[in-house]
């Protein structure tokens, strides 16, 4: 499985509002290759959920480059908004550099205070 | 017997969005019984723990996510009179014929005002792999995967959780171990209709229908140990856990099938009896409530449903 390792055809990945580039595998997923670069204490741009296409928590545009989209729910991304560049970070990968924005659609969790 | 009226969640039905990743989850990672494939393309399944012929039943869609959730009735008595009773509240109720199901008997359904399907069901067969009765042994095979033992419960997301609570107490005789009062209204409920912690929980939500995972019920802490062991070695997306939850006080862990519907291997969870006071959380502390070793809840909890 490819994993980022030197041996893979690599692409870099800019977010939008994210100055980290991140670079990703040919095979691998975008939200994976993010999930490995950017962690705890550091806010990742594009949230995480199920990484199984069926929650829509990853939801990008993307904006510039080439990538092929693995079957996911379209309660998140219709085939219409798919054809606009709208994709699921967990269900693509790069096929040349890539550029997106989180597009994440749900609703945002209320602000609470903990202990 | 005391119980009366609805027994337990009896069969979960959940939209998958491919049925071969499914079937490996649920059955060889999960560790369900596979039952059959209907005609229609339906798939079901049963843990080895379970008496009756199927518990979760897959169904492969455009989107992921929870088709209705069912409870099995201590026989149709109680089935035609949860049937005036839920019409004489005003809520319309459907037929679903005997058969439709294959196994299965005749089923009510109708929709709350979470935008869930809920359904109640008096006869099933029972399973040809039934636990034992006469001298029996603790199990037939020994159990795959994480060795769920049985469906135990579900977490739904939608509106109207004011109406939901009334709905369930009132009409199906449901009560309520444990919730979550914010300022501005109720965050969520944790429901039973046993003496099970929670059979059904509700969190308060915009979007309608959704559902935030199912539950199947482990041993013990070993088992939710054993489970982790099988979410690395498989690769399967793990949301949180091991950890405890100090609602219900259950052992768990969150993770997600291949289509992002979430599961919970859940064990443990006190015993809870309806003339026990609800206990009661305020937002200052869910965080310890839901996950209590973090104390915070993470960033998917309250946003990542399907
Ligand atoms: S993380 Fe759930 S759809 Fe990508």
């Amino acid at each position: 499985m490819p994993d980022g390792s030197p041996f893979s055809v690599m692409h870099s990945i800019r977010i939008k509002g994210c100055e980290t580039t991140i670079a990703c595998a040919e095979g691998q997923k975008v939200l994976m290759a993010m999930e490995q670069k950017i962690h705890f204490p550091n806010p990742r741009p594009v949230r995480v959920g199920c990484r199984k296409g069926g929650c829509g928590a990853c939801r990008v545009k993307v904006t510039k480059g080439a990538y092929t989209a693995e079957k996911s729910s379209h309660s998140h991304v219709t085939p219409e908004e798919a054809a606009e560049g709208y994709a699921l970070a967990c269900r693509i990968t790069p096929l040349s550099d890539l550029e997106i924005e989180p597009a994440f659609l749900g609703p945002r969790r209320p602000t609470e205070k903990n202990e | 017997m005391s119980q009366e009226g609805l027994l337990r969640p009896g069969i979960i039905q959940l939209r998958v969005l491919d049925m071969d990743e499914a079937i490996t989850h649920y059955r060889d990672r999960i560790g369900l019984d596979y039952v059959s494939t209907e005609e229609d393309g339906r798939v079901y399944l049963k843990a080895f723990d379970e008496f009756h012929r199927h518990s979760v039943v897959l169904r492969e869609a455009d989107s992921a996510g929870i088709d209705f959730f069912a409870f099995k009735a201590d026989g149709q008595e109680a089935v035609d009179g949860f049937r005036k009773r839920i019409e004489d509240y005003g809520v319309a109720v459907e037929d679903v014929a005997a058969g439709e199901m294959p196994g299965t008997g005749k089923r009510i359904g109708f929709t709350i005002p979470s935008g869930h399907r809920i359904e109640i069901y008096a006869d099933m067969e029972l399973s040809e792999t039934a636990p034992e009765t006469h001298n029996p042994y603790i199990y037939k095979d020994e159990p795959r995967g994480m060795r769920a033992q049985r469906l135990d419960h579900c977490l739904l997301y939608g509106p109207n959780l004011p109406e939901v609570e009334k709905f369930f107490t009132e009409v199906l005789d449901f009560h309520i171990p444990e919730r979550v009062d914010l300022p501005d209204g109720t965050l969520a409920i944790w429901m039973t209709v046993s003496n099970k912690a929670h059979d059904i929980a509700f969190v308060n939500h915009p979007e309608p229908g959704k559902l935030h995972h199912v539950a199947f019920f482990l041993e013990d802490w070993n088992d939710i140990g054993h489970a982790a062991d099988v979410m690395t070695r498989y690769d399967i997306s793990r949301d949180l856990g091991p950890t405890r939850h100090g609602i219900t006080r259950g052992q768990t862990i969150y993770f997600f099938d291949p289509s992002g519907n979430r599961n919970e291997v859940f064990c443990g969870g006190y015993t809870a009896y309806k003339d026990h006071p609800t206990r009661i959380w305020d937002g200052n502390h869910v965080g310890r409530g839901i996950f209590y070793y973090e104390r915070q809840l993470n960033d998917a909890f309250l946003s990542v449903v399907t």
